[in-house]
């Protein structure tokens, strides 16, 4: 149930800080060096040896699969500010790594309060970049009833990261409540699936009774775990849109300002300015969102604000920059034109990423569920 | 200066004035000389050269001790577009003579920029100045002046050499609007009320002392004020559901029975789109607090209109049947601009002017993309052309 969400939290900083900048700044470098755009279309014909050098850079070398893991498990306790950052960079190269579902998600689920002792040892895996591990849920669940297997297992379709993983966290409806297991990848089926955006490529997950029986739990008593640690997915998520809508506008203007048609530059056209000063606009604000979303994630709003106020930043960047990365994308295709319809252009990098990313964590229509409910805005049919 | 120190200098000035006793203008002329009107401006212009952020807590204090505001609403265009040009263009007697008054509300401004052949062509516009011995005489017709009624002073552009290409041409003054050849007709507006007017001046006799930056340089000067405005219309601080988000879901949640599941979906969207403004305005906010507002501002100016456009036609659609009702269409000279005030059917019609007024949505769109994208200029038939033989 809502708290004081009305309320008007106190402004957090939404200013980038030269820690940030400089953490930026590297991300950047490791991508222009081992992020090449062919090497990352080649994903989706089933060559991914981009993957593996690309994530031992970011994870190891830059120490990223270890951001959000607490400074005791061998991390290096930052915060979701940090991370958002991360993810602009990561989004704006289509990255083909797995830091949002293991080094945000699962990390998010393993660090929570009602974590157990053997939650610590996956956390310290991870922080040392020597395992990867995913939430076993279909990809497009977002905060709010997560589908949980029985102690039968079972299977479970469309999961993310999970053809990287080498630990699989799996929530179980158990006799007492709900927990989340860790399954090694060995004991489980894992089964790479063609996916709209193969650069998060989706896979089939089979479980069985004895292999769910074997694992550790990692999470005891996990509903409000696992509610947190996908809205804080879903708040990261939005940071992820808002590089790949910085992509989009900057490659966009680019272009225009270069491509000459009927003897003049077409970005002169009126009709083309004003579609991209929008696009600049919706740009502006789901920076801002996403950044208001892992501002709050990480600090809270203030003494003020409640844990609803992290639930609502969520929500409605996940909704607003939904959104706009798919309009960005699209825009971007349509305004290349015909170069953005081959396989060598990257614009459909970030379109089916951006499509895939808006039904990724709860679809926009179920974050807007999530905001009616916290901004008292009942349904028709709801008293 | 420290917090501590701030927050003494605003004990001591309730302490020398306490508001239960003193006249609201005596208050309000000390709070200025206090440099505790806007803390940012410059020492001895109502300011201590202080940061723009470390206004809020000296509001805070100022209200929690109940003094009394200077009602920033009836002078908008005063404080929001005068103010800050007078402080970067103006002379320092200019700076000394018109800010204080200013700020206290004692002389309310106006704009006379728009004329009835040059909205957004500003820059075309015909009103003419004529250098006669120590000032200035001028002639032309303003029009859709906010305000003219209420006011005493008035930013004003008008040419000053018709030989040169229209940007060239301009002279940016400083006009009294008690001056007898200021003639100020209301204009009833699509609302019922006259908020603007049309502005005739004949024979208007300026002092040079009231040019604002140099002859022929009105262009430079104005350009700043347009951005000011912008920031101003679009970049104030508000809190969450303000504006026309609050009135809408305020009517939702008080009256169950009208809420269909069609206008819950806009509501609940447009929540989230006014959610997201307001937060992309604190960091606007956030951003300027070190520099002077540039073309980024107009992107918070579209994004308003769009929003207040949106939800005003969304709540007479909520309100149904009381939706086809209007409060009153008397004509009255509002001696402010209500943008949420009287009746939704009031709100969904001024609205309409929030994507006119300070620049059409379609000219903010071309300054974002030429000024903050660096995509090409409109292609243009009148430039290096002297302004007199552009047809018209
Ligand atoms: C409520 C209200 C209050 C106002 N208050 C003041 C005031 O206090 N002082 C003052 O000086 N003025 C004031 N104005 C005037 C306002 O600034 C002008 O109306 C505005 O700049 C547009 O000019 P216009 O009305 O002549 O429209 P026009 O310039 O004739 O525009 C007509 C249409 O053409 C479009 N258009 C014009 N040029 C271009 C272009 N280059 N590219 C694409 N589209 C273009 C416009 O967007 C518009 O849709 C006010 C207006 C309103 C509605």
């Amino acid at each position: 149930m809502s708290t004081n969400v009305l309320a008007t939290p106190a402004d957090v900083d939404l200013l980038p800080t030269q820690d940030g900048e400089d953490l930026r700044a590297a991300v950047r470098s490791v991508l222009a060096a081992q992020c090449d755009p062919t090497a990352v279309i080649a994903c989706y014909d089933g060559d991914r040896s981009v993957v593996a050098p690309l994530w031992r850079a970011l994870a190891v070398d830059l120490g990223l699969a270890g951001l959000l893991v607490p400074e005791e498990h061998g991390g290096h306790g930052a915060t979701a500010r940090d991370a958002a950052v991360v993810l602009e960079e990561l989004g704006a190269a289509v990255a083909p790594v797995p830091f949002l579902t293991s080094s945000v998600l699962a990390t998010g689920l393993l660090a929570s309060p009602t974590a157990t002792d053997a939650a610590a040892e996956v956390l310290t895996a991870l922080a040392a970049g020597e395992q990867v591990a995913t939430l076993v849920v279909p990809w497009s669940t977002g905060p709010g009833d997560v589908p949980l297997l029985g102690s039968d297992g079972g299977a479970v379709r469309s999961v993310a990261g999970a053809v990287e993983a080498d630990v699989l966290l799996v929530p179980v409806a158990a006799a007492g409540g709900t927990e989340v297991r860790a399954v090694p990848v060995a004991a489980a089926e894992v089964t790479g699936v063609p996916s709209l955006d193969m650069t998060r490529q989706l896979a089939d997950v089979r479980v069985s009774a004895e292999a769910l029986a074997a694992a550790p739990v990692v999470v005891a008593d996990a509903d409000a775990a696992l509610t947190d640690a996908l809205t804080l997915g879903a708040a990261l998520l939005a940071s992820e849109q808002a590089g790949i809508i910085r992509w989009c506008v900057t490659t966009t203007v680019a272009y225009l300002k270069e491509r000459r048609q009927f003897g003049r530059v077409v970005g002169g056209f009126q009709a083309l300015k004003h579609r991209l000063a929008d696009l600049y606009v919706e740009a502006e604000q789901a920076t801002a969102a996403a950044t208001w979303a892992a501002a709050t994630a990480a600090e809270g709003a203030g003494p003020d604000a409640g844990p609803d106020e992290a639930r609502l930043a969520s929500a409605v960047a996940a909704s607003y920059c939904s959104r706009v990365a798919v309009h960005a994308a699209e825009e971007t295709v349509q305004l290349h034109a015909g170069i953005a319809m081959t396989w060598e252009h990257p614009a459909h990098l970030a379109l089916k990423r951006a499509k895939s990313d808006q039904i990724a964590l709860g679809s926009p229509e179920q974050h807007h569920v999530i905001v009616a409910d916290l901004a008292r805005l009942p349904g028709p049919t709801a008293g | 200066m420290t917090a501590a120190d701030l927050r003494e200098r605003v004990e001591r000035l309730l302490a020398e004035h306490d508001p239960a006793t003193t006249d609201r203008l005596d208050f309000l002329r000390a709070r200025y000389d206090a440099g505790l009107a806007w803390v940012w401006f410059p020492e001895g212009l109502g300011g201590l050269g202080l940061a723009r952020g470390d206004q809020g807590p000296v509001d805070a204090l100022l209200a929690e001790a109940g003094a009394p505001g200077n009602h920033p609403e009836r002078n908008g265009i005063g404080l929001g577009m005068a103010a800050p040009t007078i402080l970067r263009f103006g002379t320092e007697e200019q700076k000394k003579r018109f800010l204080r008054p200013l700020w206290t509300g004692e002389e309310i401004w106006c704009q006379l920029f728009s004329e009835p052949g040059a909205g957004s062509d500003l820059a075309g516009l015909a009103t003419r100045a004529v250098p006669d011995g120590d000032g200035w005489v001028v002639n032309g017709q303003k029009v859709w002046t906010s305000g003219a009624h209420n006011a005493q002073l008035a930013i004003l552009v008008a040419r000053t050499d018709p030989d040169a290409p229209k940007h060239r041409g301009l002279t940016y003054f400083l006009c009294d609007m008690t001056d007898p050849g200021v003639e100020v007709r209301p204009l009833r507006q699509i609302t019922g009320e006259a908020e603007f007017n049309e502005v005739f001046l004949n024979d208007v006799r300026i002092p040079d002392s009231q040019r604002l930056g140099e002859v022929g340089q009105g262009w430079l000067v104005a350009a700043a004020t347009l951005d000011n405005e912008r920031v101003a219309i679009g970049g104030a601080a508000a809190p969450r559901e303000a504006g026309m988000i609050g009135k809408v879901a305020r009517t939702w949640r008080e009256r169950p029975e009208l809420r269909t599941t069609g206008v819950h979906q806009q509501l609940v969207e447009s929540w989230v789109d006014a959610e997201v403004a307001r937060v992309t305005g604190v960091r606007l906010r956030q951003k300027l607090a070190q520099g002077q507002p540039g073309p980024e501002g107009s992107a918070m100016k579209l994004v308003f209109a769009g929003l207040a456009q949106r939800l005003s036609g969304l709540e007479l659609e909520l309100l149904a049947e009381d939706g086809l009702r209007y409060s009153d269409w008397t004509m009255v000279r509002p001696d402010r601009v209500d943008f949420t005030g009287r009746d939704a059917g009031y709100r969904y019609l001024r609205a309409k002017g929030n994507s006119i007024e300070g620049g059409t949505s379609e000219i903010l769109r071309n300054v974002i993309a030429e000024r903050v994208l660096g995509l090409p200029g409109e292609h243009r038939v009148d430039k290096d052309v002297p302004w007199k033989e552009i047809p018209r």
